[in-house]
């Protein structure tokens, strides 16, 4: 049996709105979920539902308001609801890689040392990683002439690439992937399928969220359904 | 990952009169961390950095410094040679202003060689060596080496001041609105430059700013600072998009989407 | 002289600058203030140094007073005739038999002996005045040793000139703690400062500050390992004495660009044609 990569335990997150009278918004509560070691869930539920919530609550971009998120780093399960930020920092070098649906880098560094500056932050050699970066870039129909350019200049599509390469080039063992081929077409769509099971059968740990079917039964090995909570106004 | 930190600073207190500049403020840096210190003006940022730096005096509190050989130093308690002997070889100090730190009338070369002439450097063939060399790592011609700073571009002048600081390799450098004076178009290329920079060379920085997007791309930590206090402090991308003191979701909400 | 003290100092200032001077002789090249008075001569005219002089002067003593390396210059015979007429003192052109030498931006060539005193005229006593206009920082430099700033300016000389382009003033680190101005004397000088015999004062009137090299003090020039310091001297022979390795003072002596180069310690000078040496010009003169 495969071992367990991420356990969520009662986990509650709701915001409250200090500009609007305080008002406050449930958004997940008593999420219980288990993700082995080549798994593949795609989060499943009406839009609203909160499940990109709960993949920013997993990366821990938003804070969890209560249970726990265990996840192995290092052989051991640590809680990144409790962990402290240079924890979580350490656990998204290592174990825990993001694919968001926006792409966020400096401004005008090119798109390959963007995807490059993963493996040069564990020490590789900044032409090792390039060409690392280079394989991959090319691999998901980047052209050799945009590798070169910041990425802001790039279409939503390219964009989209530049996060996927970034976010698999550091062959984190958990792998949280939102929206991971949304603005893309069929040819690049069936490169990201191919990647994410590829990633699978090396024992990577994904969850997804992912609104095209076709996709979604292409990578799923299940589906984890979020359902709305009652607003407590 | 090394537990011990860098610096670390607790219950610091200061007012100007009746008016709080710091309350009960605590801070912690490991070695090689970026930590953004945000707030509106007033709200105490700048204060925090000279009393983290030592050039200010808090009313209470105590600040302690961790050298290379692991001893702790109590920097308000420290003879001032000392002090002075940490400014210009351990810390680096950034301004805003680069004219501030800069000297005017002195080619870039001999304001780059100054940090390693005050530390004992004699060899003039050498300092011009690392002059260039630092030049060029802040994209300086390198043919500049003996142009007066006066005729720099402000991008260029706070360029020239990294390099100037960075030359002695300081574990810890402070920035008060690195990117403050300049024109939008040149602060991305700095933003880069210090960020590559202070990775490559494992340097902690504690940075003052008030725009948020410099803290984001620069910090792995953020303290948000409100009349002297901290109001929050944690990861810099869930501080900002999971900000849960009204003063800091008032501060996110306030910035414009480009 | 009736009406005035010895050496025309009260007794208590002479006091107040010997306290200074004690202050200043242990710590080598610091600066110490001191309350400078009106002296009878203007300021840049040596009220600093004739202070010191007058402070440590005996009744015993013979005074050496140069000026540029001058015995007879208008400065130089003022100074040694206000002394003969306050304190009663010898007065002598001749190093060799002073005690006390005053002197303005010069060392004498004739190296100086352990019961001799030299007492240097100084204009400005900072040597980081030029770099730091601010009195509060220079201070505190000195007090912490931190004279990154000074070196700073070598190599602007360099990067610019190609070579340190100081030719007088030519600062100096003394017993490797206190950075120091030597007063206006020729680089070519700045190494009979070092481990000299001989106390060496130095007065600034204007600006308040007393400083001294005690005995057998380690003095050194500022430079670079790879740009060592070198005092310059022009490449001549001395026009009358023939010497080579004395510093020259470059005379034009008609109205057609005709130019001499003679010692500028004129009692050197004199002292070696004695001895019967004898430069082209004297050679000249003798065939003539």
């Amino acid at each position: 049996m495969s071992q367990v990569m991420l356990r969520t335990t009662a986990l509650a997150k709701s915001f409250t709105l200090h500009l609007q009278g305080g008002v406050r918004i449930p958004v997940l509560s008593a999420i219980g979920l288990d993700l082995h070691s080549g798994e593949c869930i795609v989060l499943s539920g009406p839009s609203g539902v909160g499940k990109s919530t709960l993949m920013r609550s997993l990366y821990g971009n938003y804070r969890a308001e209560s249970g726990h998120i265990l996840i192995r780093h290092r052989g051991e399960m640590v809680d990144l609801a409790t962990a402290d930020p240079r924890t979580i920092l350490a656990v998204r070098h290592e174990t825990l890689g993001y694919v968001s649906q926006f792409l966020r880098v400096v401004p005008r560094v090119p798109a390959v040392d963007v995807v490059a500056e993963v493996p040069t932050g564990r020490g590789a050699s900044q032409d090792e990683a390039r060409r690392i970066a280079t394989d991959l870039l090319l691999r998901l129909n980047i052209p050799r002439r945009l590798h070169g350019l910041p990425p802001a200049t790039f279409s939503g599509g390219e964009q989209q690439r530049v996060n996927l390469a970034r976010g698999f080039i550091g062959n984190h063992p958990v792998l949280l992937l939102d929206e991971p081929t949304a603005s893309l077409d069929a040819e690049n769509r069936a490169v990201v399928i191919s990647m994410i099971n590829e990633a699978k059968a090396r024992g990577t740990a994904i969850i997804a969220i992912c609104h095209d079917a076709e996709v979604r039964d292409a990578i799923a090995d299940r589906l984890f359904a979020l359902t709305p909570l009652q607003d407590a106004a | 990952m090394t537990d011990e930190t860098l610096l670390s600073a607790r219950k610091l207190s200061l007012s100007y009169g009746m008016l709080p500049a710091l309350v009960d403020v605590d801070v912690d840096l490991w070695p090689g961390e970026m930590l953004a210190v945000v707030g509106e003006s007033g709200s105490g940022k700048t204060t925090l950095l000279n009393v983290l730096s030592g050039r200010l005096a808090p009313d209470a509190g105590a600040v302690w410094y961790r050298d290379p050989d692991g001893h702790l130093h109590d920097v308000h308690a420290m003879p001032a040679p000392a002090l002075r002997t940490l400014h210009r070889s351990d810390w680096g100090f950034v301004h805003q202003d680069p004219r501030q730190n800069l000297r005017m009338n002195v080619t870039a070369g001999g304001n780059v060689g100054e940090r390693l002439m005050a530390q004992g450097a004699r060899h003039y063939g050498s300092i011009r060596e690392q002059a260039i060399d630092w030049l060029t790592q802040v994209e300086i011609d390198a043919g500049r080496i003996d142009d007066m700073p006066r005729t720099f571009s402000g991008g260029m002048l706070q360029r020239l001041q990294i390099a100037r600081t960075l030359v002695t390799h300081p574990r810890l450098v402070f920035m008060d609105e690195p990117t403050g004076s300049l024109d939008v178009s040149v602060q991305a290329r700095l933003l880069d430059l210090i960020r590559s920079l202070v990775t490559r060379l494992n340097i902690a920085v504690v940075l003052v700013t008030h725009d948020i997007g410099v803290a984001r791309l620069l910090a792995h930590r953020i303290i948000v600072m409100q009349r002297g206090r901290v109001v929050e402090t944690g990861l810099t991308d869930q501080v900002l998009d999971d900000p849960q003191h009204p003063y800091t979701q008032l501060l996110v909400s306030s910035v414009l989407h480009a | 002289m009736k009406g005035y003290n010895f050496a025309y100092l009260d007794e208590q200032t002479k006091r107040m600058i010997r306290r200074a001077l004690l202050k200043a002789v242990a710590i080598p090249g610091h600066q110490v203030p001191f309350g400078s008075r009106e002296m009878p001569l203007p300021y840049g005219w040596g009220t600093g140094g004739i202070q010191v002089t007058a402070s440590v002067l005996g009744a015993g003593d013979v005074l050496k007073v140069i000026d540029q390396g001058a015995d007879d210059t208008t400065n130089a015979v003022s100074i040694r005739r206000f002394f003969a007429r306050t304190a009663g003192v010898h007065t002598t052109t001749r190093t060799a038999d002073a005690t006390v030498i005053q002197t303005r931006h010069r060392i004498p060539e004739q190296t100086l002996r352990d019961d001799q005193i030299i007492v240097y005229q100084v204009p400005q006593p900072e040597p980081l005045y030029r770099l730091e206009s601010s009195r509060i920082e220079t201070r505190r430099m000195h007090a912490l040793a931190d004279y990154g700033l000074m070196h700073v300016k070598l190599y602007e000389d360099i990067a610019r000139f190609g070579q340190i382009s100081i030719s007088y003033d030519y600062p100096v680190m003394v017993n490797r703690r206190h950075l120091m101005s030597p007063s206006p004397i020729p680089a070519f000088d700045n190494p009979k400062l070092h481990r000299m015999p001989t106390l060496q004062l130095f007065g600034a009137g204007r600006e308040k500050r007393i400083y001294a090299i005690p005995p057998w003090t380690e003095v050194r020039s500022l430079d670079f390992d790879d740009h060592p310091f070198r005092p310059i001297r022009a490449p001549h022979p001395c026009g009358l004495c023939g010497a080579t390795d004395s510093y020259l003072d470059e005379v034009v002596i008609d109205d057609r660009g005709g130019r001499l180069f003679v010692c500028s310690d004129t009692d050197h000078c004199a002292e070696r044609r004695a001895a019967g040496h004898v430069g082209t010009e004297g050679l000249k003169e003798a065939a003539e």
